[in-house]
């Protein structure tokens, strides 16, 4: 018996029929090319995609990885046949996934030790050196029982592709695991995610998406044990032409367990394009849970589109809390009425909403020179059009 | 000596029925030194006076002219009436989220003086403008007005107030939905401030309660969209024990 069947089988759930979680498969052929219909599938560019989901080769090879591990943490590259892959119980829920674990031939591993509390982050740097070639990767991280630690991937460069990524945590561990992409704008990044929970473990899972001409992002939850707690913080800003898709899903299987996903992204330029997918499944089994999400989208230009969609479903009554909220909008009047009356000019007024919009979420995250580094990012991208609008 | 001269001003907004005239020929000199208040009951246009001024751009000013030391303001965008020496005490003060107090002063302050602060001094300023109104020092890192309890938003409206120290001062019903100790907060801060000397009150209200608190030198009563009468104090006492009935039934008949 493999890990990954001791872990499927610890879980057991009753079955429930939905489309927030589609049955999973290694095996190919049962997933069928997309048409760009399904619902999975239907707010995404396919043409974009470059045959990612389609039978494009990922042997792609045009990479670099640079690690900057943390004392105590090791982040090592293992072949994919003696890795231990799947141990977070995933299983492909789509072609590109399904398509980037067959062809994977190394999965990069991190591995937390267990007890140990490591404050200083290890980062994975991911430099794309080309887009002729799709490439695929698998990263996974595995945090020990009681361990600490901040864990950042960190996107740029010219790539197409395709990943999984799975993110263990143990027993009581706690995770902060931050993915930035800040792809060159020809990009094309399809990711899946997916993270097991332990007992009383917390993840805080922090998505900044800024580059990239497409990405799409699918990341899900699920719980191993009760008291569980997952955090899901989003910022992302669309230019001109952008297509930036996020899909979460969190699955509360587990009793007394707790999610919040917040995601805040701002649209700027013609076509720019954001989806955000927010999804929450509570099992029957997942009683006094507390569960929260949220997405903002502030429109900075006419020519943007966003979509937001968050899905609830509930199989249990017994709960302490379940809620979701989506709002879309430009400018609120009245703030940059209320900052002009003091004296502030019409520009910097729109500068301070939107970065107050992000500093929301931004101050939550926890990791000074990535915050540092944010608040420069977004003033880089409002150079492009804040100073111009009106 | 400054003075805001508000000539004939008519001001419409925009509804689902067409445009809809507000203020009908509003007439008023403040000058340096001054304190006026401006009573009237609901709906007769008061906050609409106070937000033209301001430049909000939800009213539309269709004839008149308001002027600051001779130069007309109506052409000026917010942000410029407000570096001219104009402030707007808010009835509802606006939540930013995001935005922290600490870090809206200080830019609000930059753009009224054309310079940053000396940082030496500009934190104690902040604490101690805070402190006189009553609010904890920690509020200057807290959102702007996000969370805060209405009084609370009142008494930040007036800490700016005293912060930015503007040649006029207009307050929007900065009394309503104030307790007492409230009240006497707001009220001592706009009395430091009118006591300058060279500085000019517009003080709007539909109560005479603040009357209490802080002397005007004129009192005018305002009603559909005009002045309808002005005096001296003693004519908020006459509307204490009378009320606006005299004054609504006139312009009714006009």
């Amino acid at each position: 018996m493999t890990a990954t069947q001791t872990v499927a089988e610890a879980l057991e759930l009753s079955p429930v029929e939905s489309h927030l979680h589609p049955a999973g498969s290694f095996n190919l052929e049962d997933h069928a090319v997309p048409s760009g219909l399904e619902e999975i599938w239907r707010f995404t560019p396919l043409k974009r995609l470059r045959g990612l989901h389609q039978d494009t080769p990922l042997d792609g090879e045009d990479f670099k990885v640079e690690v900057d591990a943390a004392e105590g943490v090791t982040a090592v590259s293992v072949p994919a046949a003696d890795s231990a892959r799947g141990v977070s119980g995933y299983v492909p829920v789509d072609r590109v996934s399904a398509r980037a674990w067959e062809a994977a031939r190394s999965v990069f591993e991190v591995t937390i030790p267990a007890n140990a509390e490591i404050a200083e982050p290890t980062t994975i740097r991911l430099h794309g050196e080309g887009l002729e070639k799709a490439a695929a990767g698998h990263l996974l991280v595995r945090a020990g029982q009681f361990s600490k630690a901040v864990v950042v991937v960190d996107y740029d460069g010219s790539a197409t592709w395709a990943e999984n990524i799975e993110v263990v945590l143990e027993d009581g561990a706690q995770l902060t695991f931050v993915t930035i992409q800040d792809w060159n704008d020809d990009s094309v990044h399809v990711v899946t995610q997916h993270a097991r929970v332990g007992r009383d473990a917390e993840l805080r899972h922090i998505a900044v998406s800024l580059g990239g001409d497409v990405v799409r992002a699918s990341t899900s939850a699920d719980y191993l044990g009760t008291g569980g707690s997952v955090e899901m913080l989003g910022v992302y800003f669309a230019d001109a032409g952008q297509h930036i898709e996020h899909r979460l899903f969190v699955d509360h299987t587990a009793p007394r367990t707790k999610s919040n996903v917040e995601y805040k992204g701002a649209l700027q330029g013609k076509d720019a394009h954001t989806v955000w997918i927010g999804n929450v499944l509570i099992r029957k089994e997942a009683q006094g849970i507390l569960t929260y999400e949220s997405n903002d989208n502030l429109v900075l230009t006419d020519g943007a589109t966003a979509d937001s969609v968050p899905n609830l479903e509930i199989e249990t009554g017994d709960i302490e809390g379940a809620g979701h909220a989506s709002t879309t909008g430009r400018f609120d009047d009245e703030h940059l009425f209320y900052l002009q009356s003091r004296g502030i000019a019409e520009e910097e007024a729109r500068r301070l909403v939107v970065h107050g919009f992000f500093n929301d979420i931004i101050r939550r995250i926890g990791v000074p020179a990535l915050q540092e580094r944010l608040v420069a990012s977004i003033e880089e991208e409002l150079a492009e059009h804040v100073g111009r609008i009106g | 000596m400054s003075t805001l001269e508000i000539k004939d001003l008519h001001v419409s907004v925009k509804t689902e029925e067409g445009d809809k005239e507000i203020l009908k020929g509003v007439n008023l000199t403040v000058n340096s030194g001054e304190v006026h208040a401006i009573m009237g009951p609901n709906g007769s246009g008061k906050s609409t006076l106070a937000y033209s001024i301001a430049g909000h751009p939800k009213y539309d000013v269709t004839s008149g002219t308001v002027t600051l030391d001779g130069v007309d303001i109506l052409s000026m965008t917010v942000d410029q009436r407000a570096r001219a020496g104009l402030f707007l005490a808010m009835q509802y003060p606006v939540e930013v989220p995001g935005v922290s107090v600490a870090n809206f002063l200080r830019t609000a302050k930059t753009a009224i003086d054309g310079e940053a602060p000396k940082l030496r001094t500009w934190v104690k300023d902040v604490n101690e403008a805070l402190e006189r109104v009553t609010l904890d020092k920690e509020f200057a890192q807290r959102s702007v007005n996000e969370g805060f309890s209405g009084g609370e938003k009142k008494r930040h409206e007036i800490a700016q107030l005293e912060l930015l120290n503007p040649k006029f001062a207009v307050l929007d019903e900065t009394d309503s939905g104030l307790d007492i100790d409230a009240l006497r907060v707001v009220s001592d801060g706009v009395n430091r401030y009118s006591t300058q000397g060279d500085r000019g009150v517009l003080l709007i209200t539909h109560y005479t309660r603040i009357l209490q608190y802080i002397k005007p030198d004129y009192v005018h009563v305002f009603v559909a969209g005009r002045l309808a009468e002005s005096g001296g104090r003693e004519l908020a006492d006459q509307l204490e024990a009378e009320g606006y009935d005299k004054y609504v039934k006139a312009a009714a008949q006009a």
